[in-house]
This record gives structure tokens, C-alpha cells and sequence, in this order.
């Protein structure tokens, strides 16, 4: 059996059609079979809430007189993009505010606006002869925009891989806080909700589909941006008129250490036409898996440490290594659920009206890497090659003397098969000196956690180590932990005038 | 029952707590501490029936102290019920219930503050200090 489109919007008009979120979907089928829920099902509501960085806003404040072409747009202090036309802007959620950084953003100019409170406009122009004004300042309500329509470029990820941190140290990511020594798991999505994995091959979700957008109802444009179907992370571009949304659905935030984002809510009705979409529609949390990946790991291509279903994630506790670690998400289940929910209602009262995809979604894409033409600088480039180091069973007396005559501060301490063990700096001396205590030898003041780097790591990622250590050099080690130079504070200076600013 | 004690160390290093136990008999648990030159600050664990005699003796070695009892605080209008801080809190105090919705259960809280600075919607607080 099969249906058509029609036949369920008939039934959604004479109030004959069963509209059930993805939630119940699965219970359904193993009760009546698949064509059983196929008979009795007419719509499958989804939902998810989460941050989604990827959203924006375009705004038209309509014209001053005497008009301005606003060249460049602050909303609140957070900088809007100006160059379309003279007042149109287009506010990005994660933008800074460049008054008060990571507190406020884009995300919160659009919260604001959405609960009614009044923003400041601030924009400059050089002025032209159609458009002599130069500045404005005025102070706007959401009321008094012509426009201010939402377009996320990427929201509503198929799914999302879990994060973890396998360093000794915190991280603050866009995941959240990561307890050192993988001592949590964060997460994102909703799971059996989410709308692209109700419908993974993209037949019913495509351009012209409607859609709950923060709280109002919207439409999915098409493919959202690093759509990448093929490896099971798709993504949507959709958008609403912000005039209809509710502070419910949309919501600044702050992670702490990243910056500020933006919780959209989205959900997606899925008409059931036919064996398949019940097949897609009654998937469970089992069903869903995706990587932990390591976010210690510096790089685009951070290691997984293992596969896991959103069903353990949503246990509160995934086993990692041998032992319980727990869990959480970043996103909100039970507004995505009441996201779902409302949606029922939505379709039930014909509040939105269903339809099929006017232009269907490229369901083999995979997105790429960026191509880099340009290589930044590797520690290589400007590490300092001459490297003075001392046993760690030598005198104190005598790493003095070492310092001294290499000019440096810092030593490397290798023990006899030339392995990097330790560290000492002349703060470490000077202490040995102020309090003189058992202390005589090299190994009984070195720092033995040593933080190194190697030739081939960019210098970024190099500075990001001094940085968050507060050290100010790095040994670089080879393979075998041999230190084969150092990289201080003043090999950094190599980077200004330098090929590396051309 | 959670105290927080506070003390000055102005006067010499005394073991104060040490000499609570002792004296009292009571297993005090430290789960926090911040000491100083000058001064200290702890956070102690006791059975609840101990509290009158310890918080006496306490007092009358020269400590303050203070009862904490829920000190975080949830904004309901600010949270979004997302749970990033259930898994970084040392001591278990948030969780799901069976509807998705954040449950604190302040009484475990050993302000250490984590979650209040990692909150995405800023919903979390230490009471008092808004």
C-alpha cells in the first residue's frame, strides 16, 4: 500500500489523520507491523534543541531621513554584516559583542529582539550623493523592523559525534567542559527525534518542506552548509520569520571558554507515504551511533576512542576504557520533545500545511577539508636548534653554570639514553638557592611533567601550550622523546617581519 | 549536614577541626579547604544529630560557622533543561527525572562553582550572591 500526499492532507482537513511524534513511532510498529502503522499512521512529527552556531538573521530597518547606505552595522555592539544594499544587515549568532566579548553576541542581539526588548542600532557610511548620511544611532524593537528573517545556513546535524579529553588538563570546547583524563562525555542531538534521521535518504525532508523553526513556522531551504549525507551527517538550511518566535525556542548561550551560540529549536513533520518512511520513522536511539572523539587532540582529525548509540549516551553513563563514565548533553531532550509535540498540534489544526519536497536534497555529498594553499609556520621554522641540556643526577651548581653560560632559562634534564625526564629553569635554581634544603641535585628540583611539542606541530597549537601551561618554552622532542630543540617565547618574535606576515 | 567554617589564623595554627574530632568523637569529613597565611575556609561534612555539639565547639575555638543548605540556586526561566552540568559535577547533584527535566539536589553541593561558571544559559547561581 501507498499514500499520497493528498490523501493525507484530506485526512488532516476532515480530522481523520493520526499524527504521532518520532517518539511513539517505534512502539506503533512492533505493534501493528509495518504496514499495520503504515494503515494507521498518517504523520511523524520530529524535533530537536540544541546549540546550533550556524544561524543568523537578515534585518531591514527600513530608511532614515536624511538616508544612510549602512556600510558598517553594530546591533547592541555586536557587528551585523552591512554589505548588502544600504539597510539590510545580516546578524550571525556567534558574532562578539565588542563591548562585552563572550557575554553577549549575535545569538543574544536575536534573543533580545525575539523577547520583545529594545536593541541598539548603531551604523557608519561614508556617504554618497544618494546617501549623504555619515552615522545613526537609534534604538529598535523587533515591531519596527520590516523584516527580520531567520537563515540558518547548517542547523539541525543528522546526528553528532560525542566528545571526550584524554589530556590531564580541562578543555573548554564548544562541546562544553571536558574533564581532564576523559572523565566525562558530552554530547548533542536528540536522537530518535532528530528530523534528517527520520528521513536519512531525504525523500520527504527537501526544499519548500515545512518546518517548526523557534517557535514558528518555517521552511527548510535545502541543503545546509558542510552537508554531508554520504558519511550520515547531513545537515539543513532553513528559515522563519523571526517576528513569529518564541524566547522558548531561541536562546542565547555561552560556552564558557568557546563563546556564544545560539539553541534553535527545529522539527520537521514527515508524512508517511509509504513501507519506508515507516521503516525510517521507527528508529530507535539504539539505532544512531556516532564516535567519541578525543578533543585533546589538537587537530581536524581528533581520534575516536569508540562508537556509541545515543542510547547509552542518554543512559547517563557510557563505558569508556573499563570504567562508567558519565554523560551529558548539550542539547535539551524534553524541549525537543515538546517541540514534537507542538508540531502534532500544528498539523492536526492545519497550522502548517504539508508538503513534498519541490526540489529534493543531494543525499551522496560528502564534505571536504579546506584546501590550504599556504602552510602557516611549523615550530621547525623557528625553533631554536642549539640545545643545552643536564643529567638529572648532576649538581645544582652545575645547571647554574649551564644556564649562565647558554644565555637561556630553561633546561631540559635527559637521562643517559638522551630521553627528555625533566625540566629545570632558572626560577627553579633560584628557589633551590633561597630555600636550601636536601635539595642538591638536578632531579630533586626538575619539573618532571614536561609540556613539549615537535617539529612538525604548527606554532599555533605550540602557543596555545604556552599559553594555557603560563610556561614560556617548549623542547622539542623527536619520536624517541629526544630533545632535539627548543621552542621559548623569543623564537616567536621570528614570526613578525618575517616571511610568515607576507 | 554541611557547615562551612571559617577561621582566622592570625593567632598561631591550630588544629581546630582536629580538636573537634577529638574532643566531640564526631567523624567530620573535610570535603573542601582553603587555607592561607591569614585565614581559612572549609567545607565540612557531619551526621546531622552532631551538628549543635560540633558547631559549639567550633565556635568556641574561634571558628565561625555557617550552615549551608541549598546553596544553588536554578533560574527556571533561564534553563533550558540541556544537563551540560550533570556530568562535570564532582558530586552528582543534577540529574534527569523520568520527564527530562534538571533535578538539583542541592544538599550535595560542595561549592566548588564549576557548573555556575560552565552553565551555557547562565541559569545557575550560588544563593545570595544572585
Amino acid at each position: 500500500m501507498e499514500k499520497t500526499i493528498d490523501l493525507i492532507r484530506e485526512r488532516i482537513r476532515d480530522g481523520n489523520a493520526r499524527v504521532v511524534t518520532a517518539e511513539e513511532m517505534p512502539l506503533i510498529v512492533d505493534e501493528l507491523g509495518e504496514e499495520g502503522a503504515l494503515h494507521e499512521v498518517d504523520v511523524v512529527t520530529t524535533g530537536t534543541f540544541g546549540a546550533m552556531c550556524s544561524s543568523g538573521a537578515f534585518l531591514n530597518f527600513g530608511h532614515a531621513d536624511p538616508p544612510i547606505k549602512m556600510e558598517r552595522v553594530w546591533l547592541n555592539d555586536v557587528e551585523a554584516y552591512g554589505g548588502i544594499a544600504s539597510v539590510d544587515a545580516y546578524i550571525g549568532a556567534t558574532q562578539k559583542s565588542t563591548t562585552r566579548e563572550a557575554r553577549y553576541g549575535g545569538a543574544h542581539v536575536m534573543e533580545d529582539f525575539v523577547s520583545g526588548k529594545a536593541v541598539e542600532l548603531r551604523a557608519l557610511s561614508t556617504g554618497t550623493d544618494c546617501y549623504p548620511r555619515r552615522n545613526i544611532t537609534t534604538e529598535l524593537l523587533l515591531e519596527n523592523l520590516n523584516q527580520a528573517i531567520m537563515v540558518n545556513p547548517r542547523n539541525g546535524y543528522q546526528r553528532y559525534n560525542a566528545a571526550a579529553n584524554s589530556t590531564d588538563r580541562a578543555l573548554y570546547t564548544y562541546m562544553g567542559m571536558l574533564l581532564p583524563n576523559c572523565g566525562n562525555i558530552t554530547y548533542s542531538g536528540s536522537g530518535l527525534l532528530n528530523p534528517i534521521m527520520n528521513d536519512p535518504s531525504f525523500r520527504l525532508i527537501g526544499s519548500g518542506v515545512p518546518a517548526f523553526l523557534c517557535g514558528a513556522p518555517g521552511m527548510v531551504i535545502g541543503e545546509g552548509t558542510q552537508h554531508s549525507p554520504a558519511g550520515g551527517f547531513g545537515t539543513l538550511m532553513v528559515t522563519a520569520d523571526m517576528k513569529e518566535m518564541s524566547p522558548d525556542y531561541l536562546r542565547a548561550a555561552t560556552m564558557t571558554g568557546y563563546g556564544v551560540t545560539l539553541y534553535v529549536g527545529l522539527g520537521i513533520p514527515i508524512p508517511v507515504l509509504d513501507t519506508e518512511t515507516v521503516r525510517s520513522t521507527a528508529v530507535r536511539d539504539e539505532d544512531i551511533l556516532v564516535d567519541i572523539i578525543d578533543y585533546g587532540i589538537p587537530s581536524r582529525s581528533r581520534p575516536a576512542l569508540r562508537k556509541v548509540s545515543y542510547a547509552e549516551l542518554k543512559s547517563g553513563a557510557v563505558e569508556l576504557h573499563g570504567e562508567e563514565v558519565r554523560t551529558s548533553s548539550l542539547s535539551s531532550y524534553r524541549r525537543a520533545r515538546e517541540i514534537a509535540l507542538t508540531l502534532k498540534t500544528w498539523v492536526g489544526e492545519g497550522k502548517i500545511e504539508l508538503a513534498l519536497p519541490t526540489r529534493r536534497i543531494d543525499t551522496t555529498r560528502s564534505a571536504h577539508p579546506l584546501r590550504e594553499t599556504v602552510q602557516g609556520p611549523r615550530v621547525l621554522d623557528i625553533m631554536d636548534r642549539k640545545v643545552i641540556s643536564i643529567g638529572q643526577d648532576e649538581e645544582i651548581r652545575s645547571a647554574a653554570q649551564k644556564l649562565l653560560k647558554g644565555e637561556t632559562n630553561h633546561l631540559p634534564v635527559i637521562d643517559e639514553s638522551g630521553k627528555l625526564v625533566g625540566i629545570v629553569t632558572t626560577y627553579d635554581i633560584s628557589k633551590a638557592v633561597v630555600n636550601p634544603g636536601k635539595a642538591t641535585r638536578v632531579r630533586d628540583i626538575m619539573k618532571k611533567r614536561v609540556i613539549t611539542t615537535t617539529m612538525e606541530e604548527p606554532v599555533d597549537i605550540a602557543v596555545r601550550k604556552l599559553e594555557k601551561h603560563n610556561i614560556s618554552a617548549l623542547p622539542v622532542v623527536d619520536r624517541e622523546d629526544r630533545v632535539i630543540g627548543m621552542l621559548t617565547a623569543m623564537n616567536l618574535g621570528k614570526l613578525f617581519g618575517g616571511r610568515w606576515l607576507k | 549536614m554541611k557547615l562551612i567554617v571559617t577561621f582566622s589564623r592570625k593567632a598561631g595554627k591550630k588544629p581546630i577541626i582536629a580538636q573537634v574530632v577529638r574532643e566531640t568523637g564526631v567523624l567530620i569529613n573535610v570535603e573542601r579547604a582553603q587555607i592561607d597565611s591569614s585565614e581559612g575556609e572549609a567545607l565540612i561534612d557531619i551526621p546531622d544529630e552532631t551538628c549543635s555539639v560540633v558547631k559549639e565547639r567550633l565556635s568556641e575555638l574561634g571558628a565561625s560557622v555557617r550552615v549551608l543548605e541549598d546553596v544553588i540556586s536554578l533560574d527556571e526561566n533561564r534553563c533550558v533543561d540541556c544537563g551540560a552540568c550533570i556530568s562535570i559535577c564532582p558530586q552528582e547533584v543534577f540529574s534527569f527525572d523520568e520527564n527530562w527535566k534538571l533535578v538539583v539536589n542541592g544538599e550535595r553541593c560542595v561549592l566548588c562553582g564549576r557548573c555556575i561558571e560552565i552553565c551555557p544559559q547562565r541559569a545557575l547561581s550560588q544563593k545570595g550572591e544572585g
